[in-house]
């Protein structure tokens, strides 16, 4: 049995919801009842059955409707997927690992057969069958990275590695947390950081690089990283935040429960065998704050987070507008009970 | 989390004479599919079990990156070394089960460049074997100038003519012929980049022409590996681990340690990947530091060893292990 | 460079004599003294492999005298950044490795020359640059994407949608400029007074 998709929006009337079961799956983010910035990466090694960590890439109930809020944000903005002109191995390394993943872990959905370089590719939820030359960019519609990233969940950031460091040489960012891939493409790890508070000092990024560096092919890591949005909007970008902004000031006691979303990214890190580059996939899971509180400790612990979290964090997670009316509205949720360590809820 | 490498279960397909000095190993998955992908410029760990002593050295992949029903490389017989080409040459047979590491890139190509131009020397050529077989699939330009010590032990210097006509150009020492390093170096579009691999000789005199040519150092690029030097027992203490070593006369200080059960993180096993950075607790003697990863001061300051390549001769070592 | 600045907001040195078998020099109204200060510590004969790029602006005509008197092997003048660019790149297309090159004067200059060298394959970090003269800002528009030149205020109206713009330090090589983003977007009614912050 396969996943049902659901067929909802991202924009406008923004019917996107959870079910049930992907409320219970959902990617919570705070281990305790505090927040600060780590090096929190772990090895990308499979979860439990039924969690977003069971396969390598995983894909949910959203994937069709994520796909056609792509396809609209590139028809309006095409500078939301480049590659420098270096980048186009990686660009197939990407398409290799993103066609195996899929077809293994969900056959009924996915298939890749592969006879030498000529390769035939079925994505039945999106009713696409292709056949082309692995290799030969004249054979697809799009160039390899955006071809398959059309097909993916999740923003992707595809990086050079040289001289020590990480170069963002290449991407697809339709679904970011505030950072324009036009501006950012061609700067290295700590530029790109660059904006991030209080990280650069207490070490961070040196030491994330340094990992990152020798992340090694058939190993990949992965971290959480979390903010926060007003309704289930996926284009949270800065090339539209006269948009969007306005969505902040419309936090009030009696809508927090259906507008004020956890948004959590999965970002996995890959080393891509051909091109020796790495490639970050951003994975975003969007949930509800009515939906979370169905977790007890979840809404006892995002309370306490959100209420003692530093003003400069919560500034640049965008909060500052709505954030006494979200922890008012927490802690009618929070009895004070002591929360149980790990992630998962009760 | 620590890094490391996946191990790749091996059988030796074929074992091919190159040369007096060189012979040519074909691995191929024991499982019968197909070896991960990699990257040309790549490297393996090849290990071995040579009596008592476990050997693990690394060598270039040579094999076209295109192809991966198997990987090939080739080993030059070192016989003043500590026995890892030997027992390769001696002692592995086809049919042979091997266990390799996955490849590891520290030799990569910059993409970005307008032109590639590469320089080997000896077998030194072997990197250089996967990096043209995959910038000529992707039509990358690019310009390889082998020196060698006699036509007959030109590895693979006639297939990489045949292959590639003009862009390669040879080099006999025992002709008197030699790069015509500064020509070359004056003569690159904008854009290019420089590969060096080959003995450090070789390396240091390219690197210094192409410095004093006005070669960013961004541009320039080598492969210097270090195999481990044998050299004087010496004991160390490890003071995490709660032991006492001794390293013997042909083993690394790192080898030493992987016999007492302490496993370091590794890469590339020469001095340059900077996995097995260890720190020095106390000391009293001198160390003999011979990698590429640690800066003159931090040789000189003697609070930091890398266990792959170098080593110690003095009283006592205490090692943060 | 304000001390609480941030990463990716461009460090300039001082020019140094680079080894090399060429050397380019770009530099508009201020930057020559940077270029003239080199010269007294560059060993003889050192500008008998340069040539020189220069923009006046309004700067001294007595500086591009003084360019002129090194005895270059080409010295151009020329009125506007964006006029020397197409020469600029058509020196860096057919240059040789062992060129050098150097920029000095304002950011705009300095960050539009070396999106041309970058373009030519040359990595930044070899390329020498030295600030002089006005810190005025080229910035992006993150909205409309538009280039607004010789910012001086915080905040600054976008010449191409009009949006108001607080300047970030955030800075792309790429682009040659400094990010703009929307300052009153989650509320339209807050103006805040643009003051002169960029001199």
């Amino acid at each position: 049995m396969g996943i049902t998709f659901r067929q909802e929006t991202f924009r406008d009337d923004f019917s996107f919801a959870n079910s049930p079961e992907h409320i219970r799956r959902f990617p919570f983010p705070f281990h305790e009842d505090s927040y600060m910035y780590a090096v929190n990466i772990e090895p990308h090694v499979a979860g439990p059955k039924g969690s977003v960590l069971e396969h390598p890439i995983d894909v949910d109930e959203h994937y069709v409707s994520e796909m056609q809020d792509r396809a609209l944000v590139l028809a309006e903005d095409p500078l939301r997927c480049q590659s420098l002109p270096h980048m186009t191995l990686a660009g197939w390394d990407l398409l290799e690992l993103l066609m195996t993943a899929k077809a293994e872990s969900y056959p009924e959905h996915f298939s890749l057969t592969r006879d030498g370089d000529r390769w035939h590719w079925v994505n039945r939820p999106l009713g696409i069958d292709d056949r082309f030359t692995f290799g030969d960019v004249a054979t697809l519609p799009y160039g390899p990275m955006e071809y398959i990233t059309r097909q993916s969940q999740g923003d992707f950031c595809l990086l050079d590695q040289r001289d020590g460091n990480l170069w963002m040489d290449a991407g697809i960012v339709t679904t970011q947390a505030d950072w324009s891939l036009d501006f950012d493409i061609g700067m290295n790890f700590f530029e790109w950081h660059a904006p991030v508070p209080l990280a650069h000092e207490k070490g961070i990024f040196t030491r994330a690089l340094k990992f990152l560096l020798n992340v090694q092919q058939g190993r990949p890591a992965r971290r959480l990283n979390w903010t926060m949005t007003i309704n289930p909007r996926l284009d949270t970008s800065p090339e539209n935040y006269h948009k969007w902004g306005p969505d902040r000031t419309t936090v009030t006691p009696e809508n927090v429960g259906h507008k004020v979303h956890l948004r959590v990214e999965l970002q996995s890190f890959w080393r891509l065998p051909r091109s020796n580059g790495l490639v970050f996939p951003i994975r975003c899971y969007l949930i509800s704050m009515d939906e979370l509180v169905t977790s007890r400790k979840w809404a006892r612990r995002l309370h306490r987070v959100i209420r003692d979290l530093p003003d400069e964090i919560a500034a640049y997670k965008g909060l500052t507008r709505y954030r006494a009316t979200l922890i008012e509205w927490l802690s009618a949720h929070d009895d004070g009970a002591p929360t149980s360590p790990g992630f998962g809820p009760d | 989390m620590s890094t490391g490498t996946t191990k790749l279960d091996v059988v030796v397909a074929d074992i091919v004479t190159v040369n007096d000095m060189v012979k040519r190993f074909h691995f191929r998955r024991r499982d019968g599919g197909l070896l991960p992908t990699f990257s040309g410029g790549a490297h393996v760990v090849v290990e071995m079990q040579d009596g008592d002593t476990p050997r693990l050295n690394p060598y270039s992949l040579m094999s076209s990156p295109l192809d991966t029903r198997e990987y090939t490389i080739s080993v030059r017989r070192d016989d003043a070394g500590r026995g890892g080409s030997l027992f390769l040459h001696q002692r592995v047979e086809p049919g042979q089960a091997m266990v390799i590491s996955y490849p590891v890139n520290l030799f990569s190509l910059d993409l970005r460049a307008k032109k590639h131009l590469m320089l080997a020397g000896g077998i030194g050529i072997t990197p250089f074997l996967a990096q043209t077989a995959q910038l000529s699939a992707e039509g990358g330009a690019f310009e390889l100038h082998y020196s060698v010590r006699t036509a007959a032990l030109a590895s693979y210097g006639g297939e990489l003519q045949s292959r590639y006509g003009r862009r390669v150009s040879l080099y006999h020492d025992d002709r008197g012929e030699q790069i015509p390093l500064d020509r070359l170096l004056a003569a690159q579009p904008l854009g290019t980049h420089l590969y060096i691999c080959g003995p450090s000789g070789m390396i240091d005199w390219v690197r210094g022409r192409a410095a004093a040519l006005g070669w960013p150092a961004e541009a320039v690029h080598y492969e210097h590996f270090s195999a481990p030097q044998p050299g004087l027992p010496f004991t160390v203490t490890l003071a995490a681990s709660g032991k006492t070593i001794r390293v013997g006369e042909q083993q690394s200080l790192l080898e030493a340690m992987e016999q007492a059960g302490v496993d370091p993180p590794y890469l590339c096993r020469g001095g340059v990947c900077g996995q097995c950075e260890t720190d020095v607790v106390s000391c009293e003697g001198t160390f003999l530091h011979n990698d590429h990863w640690l800066s003159e001061d931090e040789h000189r300051a003697g609070r930091k060893i890398m266990p792959c390549v170098s080593r110690f001769e003095g009283n006592s070592l205490v090692l943060d292990r | 460079m304000p001390p609480q600045s941030i990463i990716s907001r461009p460090v300039y040195g001082m020019l140094s004599p680079q080894p090399g078998r060429e050397h380019l020099f770009v530099a508009d109204a201020q930057g020559a003294e940077a270029i003239l200060d080199m010269a007294a510590a560059a060993p003889d004969g050192f500008f008998a492999g340069a040539q020189i790029v220069y923009i006046p602006r309004d700067a001294d005509p007595s500086l591009a005298e003084r360019l002129k008197a090194l005895s270059p092997a080409m010295f151009y003048e020329g009125p506007s950044v964006a006029a020397a660019m197409p020469r600029l790149r058509q020196t860096l297309a057919t240059a040789r490795m062992g060129l050098r090159v150097y920029l000095a004067g304002t950011e705009g200059l300095i960050g539009q020359a070396m999106q041309a060298a970058l373009e030519a394959g040359i990595d930044h970090s070899s390329i020498q640059t030295e600030h002089r003269g006005s810190l005025a800002r080229r910035v992006q528009c993150v909205h409309c994407k538009g280039i607004t030149e010789d910012v001086t205020t915080q905040p600054v109206t976008c010449a191409h949608c009009g949006l108001l713009l607080f300047v970030r330090d955030h800075y792309s090589r790429r682009i040659a400029a400094f990010q703009g983003v929307c300052i009153n977007a989650e509320d339209p009614s807050e103006i805040p007074p643009a003051e002169e912050a960029f001199r």
